[in-house]
């Protein structure tokens, strides 16, 4: 399809408490330079149900209007209700360019709304810009295993649409609510909604593990030794205000969830501080956490390939480390 | 019931190394396996036949002739028969060309084996890591999906998909026909036997071209593709970092928060 505006999208994951994912917001900060550059506004879509702090985070974050479809049916994320709202604003209003969070719920809704209007999607982009003159986003990606990084452009087709990881982009400083606000009155029926939640599973450890959101994680991998070797792991995180990781290794000898893997065919992270406890970094894992800020390496082994990644690396027993460590960062907090 | 698993021959994307001197990828002996995922997708599909034994498994890959090699491995797993899809028309396919030449395949093959109750994905392949073909196959066969499976039964005319999220998990249910994609579970996909294997070797392996699946030129490959790569540049390698090689694992421990505090990260 061709756009009838110039406006740059992008669409706010909505919570089922009516909040959003970080991620929405952080695409604000470089949609504003992107809409900028393409000459239009820069659009918020909100999809939810009763989604009020959602919209005022994306109003006091840039958005120069917002498009709120609001329901019951969008309370927990469908697929079904979902694509059909989203395609039914995109073929309305028919903007140049999509940017979605590249959450679970982003990767699950983007291709099937890029696919029914038949145009371009990149996955999991970590770097965004514009050429001015054609209005050509540049989306940029990890490939083969985080080895290759491509520059993908949709030239032809509009809207140009893309997800974006978690944690690449920071959110701007609030600023004053300036939008307008448009309430797109669109439902879906009933039987138009083909899947149901029948049950929700909380993580074992009756907390949630959203790594892909974490700003601080501390993981353990072979080094750990055993599933009670997790303990300081977890005592570490705390102590920082972080979540729990692990590498392959750690998840395939059963000491902890899957939920909790970083890695290729774990999760991809893009933390402030990632802290690889008794992790070697062999090539599956550093695919995993090319994202971070910065990456701080306990391992006894002075040779571990973790090292060439790190920031900062301590050569020595984590068991030994960590505790002096947590003490450290008691004492500075206390 | 009738299942399809679809499975993609992938390059061993943790054993590309980087040529040093031009920072570009060395493909050269990097050995093509089975996408781990789809592994996955062909194991839950094996576990559902376990339990109905008289379902079919049928597995489809689109590619080149070697991509024969993972459907034997699949037949050698646990599938039933095997189709390859595979032309020059349609190399340089994007993922929107590529689930349309998949959907387009899945219907022929539908023709001859009957219609699928359920198709099974991976989540990913590890080599484009997009997510989205699974989806895009649901789309163009107007199928419902659920994305990010790790394990599934059958139960009545639904399945029972465990979903991972990014807080735990969930149970869907979804109506059959329908699509779904395998994340990585908490057991390891099984091994063939060695009478299944002889027989996968043995095993005749149709291929739909071009000619056979009636599709437009205009919708394959590269001018099938909105997208194009525009570039691609092995990413720039960090510069090592400070080493703490302090005996004493106190003072190494102090020494780092010294030099974070320093550094203003903690």
């Amino acid at each position: 399809m061709e756009a009838k505006t110039k406006d740059l999208w992008v669409v706010v994951e909505t919570t089922p408490d009516g909040g959003c994912k970080n991620v929405g917001i952080e695409l604000l900060t470089p949609g504003r330079m992107m809409a900028d550059k393409q000459g239009g506004k820069l659009v918020a879509v909100v999809i939810g149900c009763n989604a009020t702090k959602a919209i005022e985070e994306a109003n006091t974050h840039g958005a120069d209007q917002i498009i709120v479809v609001d329901g019951p049916e969008y309370k927990e994320y469908n697929t079904d209700a979902y694509a059909i709202a989203l395609t039914h604003l995109v073929e309305k209003y028919a903007p140049t360019s999509v940017l979605i969070g590249a959450t679970n719920n982003g990767r699950d809704l983007a291709p099937r709304v890029s696919c029914r209007v038949k145009t371009g999607l990149t996955a999991d982009c970590t770097s965004l810009d514009v050429d001015a003159e054609t209005g050509n986003v540049m989306w940029t990606r990890p490939a083969f295993g985080g080895n290759l990084m491509a520059t993908i452009i949709c030239p032809d087709q509009r809207p140009q649409m893309g997800t974006v990881r978690p944690s690449v982009f920071k959110k701007c400083e609030p600023t004053e609510a300036k939008a307008e606000i448009i309430n797109e009155d669109f439902h879906v029926a009933a039987d138009q909604i083909r899947t149901q939640v029948l049950e929700v599973i909380k993580d074992m450890e009756g907390e949630g593990v959203d790594l892909e959101g974490a700003e601080i994680i501390v993981s353990g991998g072979r080094g750990v030794g055993g599933p009670e070797g997790f303990g300081i792991i977890k005592e570490a995180a705390d102590a920082l205000g972080g979540v729990v990781g692990a590498s392959r290794a750690a998840v395939d000898a059963g000491w902890i969830a899957h939920a909790h893997q970083v890695g290729q065919t774990g999760k991809t992270v893009a933390p402030k501080i990632y802290v690889a406890c008794g992790i070697s970094g062999a090539i599956q894992h550093a695919a995993g956490i090319g994202g971070a800020d910065c990456i701080i390496a306990i391992n006894k082994d002075p040779d571990a390939p973790i090292f060439d990644i790190a920031d900062y690396g301590v050569v020595g027993n984590l068991f030994e480390v960590l505790p002096v460590l947590i003490e450290e960062i008691k004492k500075a907090r206390a | 019931m009738n299942m399809l698993v679809c499975v993609k021959q992938v390059p061993d994307t943790t054993a590309v190394k980087i040529d040093p001197v031009t920072n570009t990828l060395i493909r050269d002996g990097v050995p093509s396996i089975l996408n781990p995922f789809d592994g996955y997708a062909l194991e839950a599909a094996a576990r559902v036949k376990d339990k109905n034994p008289d379902a079919k498994l049928v597995v489809v890959a689109m590619g080149p002739e070697q991509a024969k090699a993972v459907l034997k491995e699949s037949l050698a797993v646990a599938a039933d028969k095997a189709y390859l899809v595979s032309g020059r028309e349609f190399g340089g396919s994007d993922t929107l060309a590529t689930s349309k030449i998949i959907a387009t395949a899945i219907k022929k093959i539908e023709e001859i084996e009957g219609k699928f109750d359920v198709i099974f994905c991976g989540k990913q392949a590890i080599d484009g890591d997009t997510a989205q073909v699974g989806p895009e196959i649901a789309e163009h066969l107007g199928l419902p999906q659920v994305t990010y499976g790790l394990e599934c039964e059958l139960d009545g005319d639904m399945m029972k998909v465990k979903k991972e999220m990014e807080d735990g998990a969930a149970i869907i249910g979804v109506k059959m026909p329908c699509l779904l994609t395998f994340t990585k579970p908490a057991w390891d996909p099984r091994y063939p036997t060695i009478k299944r294997k002889m027989a996968a070797n043995k095993a005749v392996i149709p291929t739909l071209g071009f000619a056979d699946l009636g599709l437009d030129a205009m919708e394959c490959g590269l001018k099938g593709s909105p997208t194009k790569v525009k570039k691609s540049f092995c990413p720039e390698k960090k510069a090592a970092g400070l080493k703490i090689t302090e005996e004493d694992p106190a003072v190494a421990a102090k020494t780092l928060y010294a030099k974070l505090s320093e550094a203003g990260i903690m």
